[in-house]
């Protein structure tokens, strides 16, 4: 059994606005191991950015990591200084970002800029960065790659820049690499081009990968593990074949019957209905009660801890209490929200 | 990009021949007789005549405007009615000094204001940042004319650091090209401040957080170049308006460059020597504009592609 690459253990990271303090991750823990890829989904503002923020210590005023740890390679970077912080990035850990129109310096080459990477963190020349960029560049799958060293971040197309920030992130072989919604912005065709890439620096360089996303069916495709999101904490964490096969939060069923299938006649898109809560007014009890159709009377009271239903794979909610392995029955859930949207 | 450039400058050439004829317009205008101007109250009648046939000013207007344009097309801006000098020898021998002056100018108040700029951005809203745009605005807004006195009032012959007035060397154009420099010292803070603030947000600013640059290496390699990009248009600019600022700081220290011979002109009704001297000035700022664009197009590879 091969170790983590990444643990984070009860990370909360908080900002400190003049409404309130902000809980943006609440008590987060996630293990990345070696060669995997961890898959980080749910709704929009429900801390999976600042959680990678907070991983690479990009977060800035007024964001703050106020308890836990970030262990890296076993290491704890929770309270490095940040020169020895920037000496690790980019080199040990990187990140990719969801913007590959805006992420790249407009006024310098691309082959510069991921060159710039290289002269930060090793010893070495040149000629000899140049003929590893340009080595790079082909290997996440830019074409023309000593003709596209000299182009300006403008004369690439969406799907290439992002390809330039990859190159950019695994240049200098790091161990854990940070996805952002790297595919957001990109055409379905490309998104599929840029997740077999991803899957092929797994195995071919043994990254390990925490993709951000929201798309189901992403993390479906590439993900060993995933983490499923909610107003700053972790609802439901499984490997993905199991997460698929057995579902056990309320808020993951449905995220996963919000995905159109074709198989199936519904003129309705699902959705889950009500909205994500505003992080400074939390619901009393359980985070997601105010949205659940199979909430109890304690949901609204207390706080569900992490219940382990199987090894490995475990939930946030009281319905899991108690249940070990096997699957509690299943009661029809969540009502389809009556926002008349005709579906596909 | 040649032709970008060839083409900017065939557009200057129509903007040059309207400001010819404008001034010449004007100059006209204006009442007086040159003649008499040049030669005193009791001049006779017969001299006049006589003179203004030599002079050409019996000639109807357009033939004038286009001998005028003619000659200045080969370097000679006639003759000051005043001096009895060749205008382009006079604008030659006081050039110098007015160049002298607005480089000066130019470098000192471009450093002070890029480097106030820069401090002010790092460290936004804190005491340096506050005092820093405070005395910028304090220069934005104060006439050249009341910066040069009270200057010359403080420096020169309070403190008397500084000759109060004339040529003598070099540190006699210490105080006009801080004057001169004010107003663009703070424009150029302010805007390098704002630009430096608002990159900083940019998101190629957390990528290159991501691959390990520190604070100040983001700033310099990163944010600088994209800050100060509009910042260098704006200095080439300024050429220009440091230019036309020659004029009140020339007076006012006694330095006897272009902007002391264009007052001394429009004192003395001096035809020529005022028609020569606003336009070169105007070829001055025509050129600065066009290097501003050039610069511009130069540096920003996003602009360098467009044709
Ligand atoms: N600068 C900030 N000031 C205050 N709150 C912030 C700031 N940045 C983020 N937040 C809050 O942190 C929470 C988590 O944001 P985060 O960006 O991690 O969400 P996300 O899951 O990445 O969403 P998305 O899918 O939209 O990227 C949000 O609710 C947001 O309101
Ligand atoms: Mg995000």
């Amino acid at each position: 059994m091969a170790e983590n690459v990444l643990e984070i253990r009860h990370l909360k990271t908080q900002f400190f606005t003049r409404k309130g303090v902000l809980p943006a991750v609440d008590d987060v823990s996630i293990e990345v191991p070696a060669g995997k890829i961890v898959g980080l989904v749910g709704e929009s503002g429900c801390g999976k950015s600042m959680t990678a923020m907070s991983v690479m210590g990009l977060l800035r005023h007024p964001g703050k990591v106020v308890a836990g740890e970030i262990l890296l390679c076993g290491r704890d970077i929770t309270h490095l200084s940040p020169r020895e912080l920037a000496k690790i990035r980019g080199s040990e850990m990187s990140m990719i970002f969801q913007e590959p129109m805006t992420s790249l310096n407009p006024v310098t080459i691309v082959g510069k800029q991921v060159e710039e990477t290289i002269l930060l963190h090793e010893k070495c020349s040149r000629a000899e960065a140049k003929k590893r960029v340009i080595q790079i560049f082909q290997e996440v799958g830019i074409p023309e790659a000593e003709k596209r060293y000299n182009a300006y971040p403008h004369q690439l197309s969406g799907g290439l820049r992002q390809r330039v920030m990859i190159a950019m992130a695994m240049v200098c072989r790091p161990k854990l690499l940070i996805a952002d919604e790297p595919t957001t912005a990109l055409d379905v065709t490309i998104e599929a081009q840029i997740l077999e890439l991803f899957k092929k620096l797994r195995d071919e360089i043994g990254t390990s990968i925490i993709l951000i996303t929201h798309n189901m069916g992403v993390v479906a495709e590439v993900c060993d593990y995933v983490y499923v999101m909610y107003t700053g904490q972790v609802m439901e964490q499984a490997e993905t074949f199991e997460l698929f096969a057995n579902t056990r939060h309320p808020y993951t069923k449905g995220l996963l019957r919000s995905i159109p299938k074709l198989d199936e006649k519904t003129d309705r898109l699902y959705t889950i209905k009500g909205v994500v809560p505003n992080l400074l007014h939390l619901p009393a009890g359980c985070n997601f009660s105010t949205r659940c159709g199979e909430c109890m009377e304690r949901c609204g009271k207390e706080q569900p801890p992490l219940y382990e239903v199987s090894p490995g794979h475990k939930v946030r909610c009281f319905l899991c209490q108690g249940a070990c392995g096997t699957a509690a029955p299943e009661p029809e859930t969540l009502r389809a929200a009556e926002t008349g949207k005709e579906g596909v | 990009m040649l032709k970008k450039i060839i083409k900017r400058i065939l557009i200057s050439i129509p903007v040059l021949i309207g400001v010819v004829l404008v001034i010449f317009i004007m100059l006209r205008i204006v009442p007086g007789n040159p003649i008499v101007t040049m030669l005193g109250e009791h001049v006779n009648q017969q001299t006049i005549d006589k003179l203004t046939v030599e002079m050409g000013l019996d000639q109807p207007a357009y033939v004038q405007f286009f001998k005028y344009v003619w000659n200045a097309l080969h370097g000679d801006f006639g003759t000051s009615y005043r001096m009895n000098r060749s205008v382009t020898q006079m604008i030659m021998d006081a050039f110098p000094y007015t160049v002298k002056l607005s480089i000066l100018a130019a470098l000192i108040s471009w450093t002070i204001g890029v480097v106030a700029g820069v401090v002010a951005a790092i460290r936004q809203n804190r005491i340096l940042d506050r005092l820093f745009m405070g005395t910028a605005l304090l220069g934005v807004s104060m006439p050249i004319f009341m910066a040069a006195l009270l200057l010359q009032y403080v420096f020169a012959y309070k403190l008397q650091l500084f000759p109060i007035s004339g040529y003598e060397g070099f540190s006699a154009l210490i105080l006009p090209a801080i004057a001169l420099g004010w107003n663009s010292a703070g424009s150029i803070a302010r805007m390098t401040r704002s630009n430096l603030v608002e990159v900083m947000q940019d998101d190629f600013i957390r990528t290159a957080r991501a691959k390990g640059r520190t604070e100040a290496g983001v700033i310099v390699f990163h944010a600088l170049k994209n800050a100060l990009l509009p910042v260098v248009t704006m200095m080439a600019i300024q050429i220009s308006s440091m230019l036309s600022g020659a004029v009140l700081t020339e007076s006012v220290f006694g330095i006897p460059g272009i902007g002391r011979l264009a007052v001394n002109a429009i004192e003395n009704r001096d035809m020529p020597l005022l028609q020569g001297t606003v336009l070169f000035t105007t070829v001055l700022i025509i050129i600065g504009n066009l290097v501003a664009d050039i610069l511009y197009s130069v540096l920003d590879p996003r602009i360098r592609e467009v044709k």
